[in-house]
């Protein structure tokens, strides 16, 4: 691999060596070649990793993407993949759910870490000992959280049932609850709740719960980090001036934190909408089909991966993938817009 | 103003500052709970668990002053050895480890190269093909993940260590690391070791490397974490037991009807204990690293 790739990186120094001046010393000239094919002998191993597993592959997965393609290439359609996953509700029902998951997961993960991190940093005793703590679920792998918290909404005998039959209420069926959580909730109080307004099922809001619990803690640190570089003369100068505690917080912690804040929201809108491990398994180990009770876990991830590797739809699935990258690229976009005009920067 | 009166104006203060103590701890409690239950259950027995017993004998003193005939300690890992035996866990961990250890050191190996000629050296079309690396950050894994396997099929490196450890041996995050720390590196160091009779390797390796110590052991230990903690690639590329690192077989014993849970809980934490353990160890690198970079397992 090395020898192959010394020949490509020599001859892209010798057209290099062409474009540089000529009338310069020879020797000059020398050492300038040599640091040129220095310079691509030492980027050439990641660059060959790179390019034969991350940038061939998007060409090749667009190439797929227009195929009917099963374990083997099977026949051109053009773009008939792409216009059969914009006709396929089952497609359009995994976005809806994968939307519910974003809306359920990254305001709360943020909101609730930009509390935690700014209480830890008011010169709390411990605070390495709360961030340690806070920052553990992140650390620990997906299956082995994941199995424990399988165990906590376990149906029969899950500590969490246990807990509401303590306090007199019915138990819960949890990850197999395909019933949305306003309908839970409002068929307990005696309310009927309309199909369009059952919002996420009580599955998906359990896999939300564990997504939030597993991330704060990384949001924290990255808080404490951003709040850590914000002057503290200005929290003093303020304070001169008669500042409340509410108004420094408002008036200069929000403002300087807001790159920060946005560099969270951006990326965790990104994490979110390609979530796939956390959710994958939740579902597919709770004893059913993948995407749990009547689909209302299949996020577009999951459905994606299942016509993938389920069902070997290669090419199908490949079509949907590039439709999820394009979703989220235009979000991200549409968010550098929006936010431009909130992130304050100093 | 008398004693009285001067501790009656701290007190809002002490109220605040209990209150602030007091919400802090709740989330933390949260944050453990499920490894406390986690810890609780897997040193449970069958009829414990049948019959809710919240505290298990095998956490009462009075179950070891009774019976000194009991073996105490077998007792209490009961549920562990019966999970450890259940399932290859030993060849799980191993393979893991290999898997984590060689992408890790690959990583490291190929990111210092690439970090310090992007860093360092003069070429042609470096900002160009630095902007390039970087945009590989966007490419999403659902859709490089489909021809990917059909890549690793071709090459008929399906169930073998290579396919996990091969295509994640080069990663943007750690060449754009160690570029910003080796920049830092003065140059007249590095004309110093040139009038030494230095090259570049040598500089490299010398001089460039001991001073960055803490930017490696960041991007070793999180390509290590990112490896160790990796399902959905090993997931497809695995096809036999053996090859199985520890998180695709923890999966399948989790998914296996008939395990019972306090089995699970026991290889759930047997599986949790060495990443503990290594960031208790390397916490500081952990935090700082994803304070610094942003960088996401």
């Amino acid at each position: 691999m090395r020898a192959r790739g010394g020949k490509g990186a020599s001859m892209s120094g010798r057209q290099v060596s062409l474009g540089i001046e000529r009338g310069l010393f020879a020797s000059w000239r020398g050492r300038r070649l040599k640091e040129n094919l220095l310079g691509y002998l030492y980027i050439l191993p990641a660059t060959i990793v790179l390019t034969a597993f991350h940038f061939l592959p998007v060409g090749y997965a667009f190439y797929i993407s227009l195929h009917k393609w099963k374990v083997k290439k099977v026949a051109f359609l053009g773009l008939a993949n792409y216009s059969q996953a914009l006709a396929d509700s089952r497609f359009w029902k995994s976005l809806v759910v994968t939307v519910y998951y974003v809306i359920g997961t990254v305001p709360f993960t943020i909101t609730l870490s930009l509390i935690i991190a700014y209480l830890l940093f008011q010169k709390i005793k411990g605070l390495s000992i709360y961030r340690t703590i806070y920052f553990l679920p992140y650390i620990t792998s997906t299956v082995a959280s994941a199995a424990v918290w399988l165990w906590i909404f376990n149906p029969r005998h899950g500590p969490l049932n246990q807990l509401l039959e303590l306090v007199g209420l019915s138990p819960q069926r949890w990850l197999n609850e395909p019933r949305g959580i306003i309908k839970v909730v409002g068929g307990a109080l005696g309310f009927t709740v309309p199909q369009w307004a059952e919002g996420p099922s009580l599955a998906l809001v359990g896999i939300m719960v564990f997504a939030i619990w597993r991330y704060v803690g990384y949001d924290v640190v990255i808080f404490l980090a951003g709040l850590g570089n914000i002057p503290y003369q200005l929290y003093e100068a303020a304070k001169i001036d008669g500042a409340g505690r509410w108004q420094l917080f408002r008036r200069i912690t929000l403002p300087l934190l807001s790159p920060t804040i946005f560099f969270l929201v951006v990326m965790s809108v990104i994490w979110s909408f390609r979530a796939f491990a956390d959710i994958y398994i939740m579902t597919a180990a709770s004893g059913q089909q993948l995407g749990g009770p009547l689909y209302t876990t299949t996020t577009a991830t999951i459905y994606i991966f299942d016509q993938f590797y389920g069902r070997l739809n290669i090419g199908y699935a490949s079509s949907m993938a590039f439709i999820l990258f394009w979703i989220t690229l235009v979000l991200t976009i549409i968010q550098n817009r929006f936010g431009e005009r909130f992130v304050f920067y100093t | 103003m008398t004693a009285r009166e001067r501790l009656m104006a701290r007190l809002p203060r002490r109220i605040s500052r209990g209150l602030l103590y007091v919400v802090l701890t709740a989330g933390a409690v949260t944050s453990l709970a499920p490894f406390i239950w986690m810890t609780l259950t897997s040193v449970k027995s069958y009829r414990e668990m049948a019959t809710r017993v919240l505290w298990p004998a095998s956490l009462r003193l009075s179950t070891y002053s009774i019976a000194p005939g009991q073996r105490p300690i077998a007792h209490l890992f009961y549920n562990y050895v019966q999970a450890w035996n259940a399932a290859p866990f030993a060849r799980y961990f191993a393979n893991s480890f290999f898997i984590a250890g060689c992408t890790a050191v690959g990583v490291l190996i190929t990111s210092t190269l690439a970090a310090y000629a992007f860093a360092r050296l003069n070429f042609y079309g470096k900002n160009v093909i630095f902007v390039v690396f970087l945009a590989t950050m966007m490419i999403p894994f659902e859709i490089t993940m489909i021809p990917n396997f059909i890549t690793i099929s071709n090459l008929k490196w399906v169930n073998t260590y290579q396919a996990m450890i091969i295509p994640w041996i080069a990663s943007v995050f750690g060449i754009f690391l160690l570029r910003q720390f080796f920049a830092t590196i003065p140059q007249d160091l590095y004309d110093a070791a040139v009038l030494d009779g230095c090259g570049h390797f040598r500089f490299l390796t010398q001089v460039v490397l001991p001073l960055s110590r803490p930017a490696l052991i960041s991007v070793g230990l999180f390509n290590f974490l990112g490896s160790w903690n990796a399902f959905t690639w090993p997931l497809i590329v695995t096809r036999e037991e053996k090859m199985y690192p520890i998180q695709v077989g923890l999966r399948y014993f989790v998914t296996e009807s008939g395990t019972d849970t306090q089995e699970l809980m026991a290889a759930a934490a047997i599986t949790i204990l060495p990443l503990v353990i290594l960031y208790f160890f390397a916490q500081k690198q952990f935090i700082e690293g994803i304070s610094t970079t942003g960088l996401k397992g």
